[in-house]
């Protein structure tokens, strides 16, 4: 474990005009910390999400990424180009609706590969194998690899899109609402697999979702997130056990009890 | 370090805000310490607020006020104000915790469950996993529930996994919760002498038992939580 952060983020704000997308947002990120971000739709969550991937640009303040060489970057000072990279060999991105993350109309095992390619990997039969093996680590049967994810259930498209994210061993990964979309039971299957290839590869990751249950199977530390601001932050189950915002408070309580 | 625990004035209050803001108190000017290879237990009624100080004191509760300061990686931490990251290495590498349920994780073996957290700290897995066996065999949870994820396991079967799970470290502190609730006597016992194994090796024990026979068998001193009650330290 190292001292220093992967990312530091810095009085982040994003405004759409004169309404608040989010306002003040600083923190920390430290490699293997799995970071949740929750709230509910409209508080500014996914907005931050994307200004942290730079998908956004923000309004004002500043993130700060620690490079592979050690090297600090201003995120929102790098070239579009040297951001593109960076998206492509050292971040994952994993959309909400997989078919934002994956081509559909290109087989499993490209849409594998070429993240592979992207970062120089030339020799086929290399690709394909590995391709094959990240297959077998999101529990996609080798047979299906020159299937398009169009034929794949929802849950098969998921797991296909963080295979596609995880084949370049990203340091980092952003995801939006990773089970969002999914059946109870096929979540309970893809957050196994997210929570076991987050701890086996020591991925860093900030999770946006909704669903506390998520939060708390995946994630060390938790922001609540309401109206753009953070309202509370901490230890996940710290959060979760011992709420003290109004807003965490009630978002704990309206959990059904199964 | 003699003593690697120390609650010092700590106070604690649930403020519910859904309920108009309501302030409950639970404890107020908790203070006791617990030395290396005693094991002190916590005493007083339901309610009277020793769960939420072993909370506290795993980091999983805030605290409102005091200090709770351990000995970490050669320096002294103060629990109460430390950041999350911290309290993590802490949890890591110096505090243990034997919750009363186990919070199990689909898909995962009884005995990955027990390994995790000597994996968690660098051990070899296939190393943590023969250990894990070996308390999981001292505990009698039969062979054949090893490989199987516990949620499905019953109560007592489940707290074997949790005891294990604590067990497996040489954290120099260990919080333990209720671990012999559901056990029948042959487990207790089993119990009681791994936490006469965890004294000798020179570990910090903090524990609620509501078994009076466990209580007796392993409590080298009982802390009174009645004297810490909120309502006594502002009269």
């Amino acid at each position: 474990m190292t001292d220093e952060p992967l990312l530091r983020v810095t009085a982040l704000s994003k405004y759409y005009g004169s309404r608040i997308g989010c306002e003040e947002i600083s923190f920390d990120l430290w490699p293997g910390e799995v970071l949740a971000i929750v709230g509910e739709s409209g508080s500014g969550k996914t907005t931050l999400l994307n200004c942290l991937a730079t998908r956004l640009l923000p309004t004002s303040g500043t993130a700060s990424y620690r490079m592979r060489d050690g090297q600090w970057r201003d995120l929102y000072r790098m070239s579009e180009a040297e951001r593109r990279f960076l998206m492509r060999t050292d971040w994952g991105f994993v959309h909400q609706n997989p078919a934002d993350g994956l081509r559909m109309t290109v087989s499993a095992g490209a849409n594998v590969g070429e993240r592979l390619m992207a970062v120089g990997d030339r020799h086929y039969g290399n690709i394909r194998s590995t391709a094959v093996d990240w297959l077998g680590r999101v529990e996609i049967d080798e047979e299906r690899i020159d299937d398009e994810p169009r034929a794949f259930s929802g849950g098969m498209r998921q797991r296909l899109q963080i295979a596609r994210n995880l084949v370049t061993g990203p340091r980092l990964v952003f995801m939006d609402e990773p089970t969002g979309g999914l059946d109870v039971s096929v979540q309970a299957r893809l957050l196994d697999l997210l929570r076991g290839l987050v701890t086996d590869l020591g991925l860093a990751a900030i999770v946006v979702t909704h669903d506390l249950a998520v939060a708390r199977l995946l994630s060390q530390r938790m922001m609540v997130m309401k109206d753009g601001h953070v309202v509370e932050a901490g230890l996940t189950d710290r959060v979760l056990d011992d709420p003290r915002a109004p807003y965490t408070q009630l978002l704990v309580s309206s959990i059904l009890q199964v | 370090m003699a003593t690697p625990l120390i609650v010092s004035e700590v106070a604690k209050a649930f403020i519910m805000h859904l309920r108009g803001g309501i302030r409950l108190p639970v404890v107020a000017n908790v203070s006791f310490s617990v030395r290396a290879g005693e094991c002190a237990v916590l005493g007083g009624p339901s309610g009277a607020g020793k769960s939420s100080i072993l909370k506290m004191v795993y980091g999983n509760y805030g605290v409102d006020q005091g200090q709770i300061i351990v000995e970490h990686h050669g320096a002294l931490v103060d629990l109460a104000t430390a950041n999350p990251r911290t309290v993590l290495s802490v949890r890591r590498d110096t505090i243990g915790y034997v919750s009363q349920f186990l919070r199990t994780v689909p898909r995962v073996s009884a005995l990955d469950v027990v390994a995790e957290p000597l994996v968690a700290r660098g051990t070899d897995r296939r190393q943590a996993q023969k250990r894990a066996a070996e308390l999981l065999g001292r505990l009698n949870l039969p062979e054949r529930l090893w490989s199987l994820p516990p949620a499905t396991f019953s109560g007592g079967e489940q707290q074997r996994v949790n005891i294990a799970r604590g067990f497996i470290t040489d954290h120099p502190v260990l919080l333990l919760d209720e671990p012999t609730a559901s056990l029948d006597a042959t487990n207790r016992e089993v119990v009681i002498a791994l936490i006469d194994e965890k004294k000798l090796a020179g570990t910090a024990l903090l524990g609620i038992f509501h078994d009076a026979d466990v209580r007796e068998a392993v409590a080298d001193r009982i802390v009174d939580v009645t004297e810490f009650a909120a309502g006594r330290a502002a009269a």
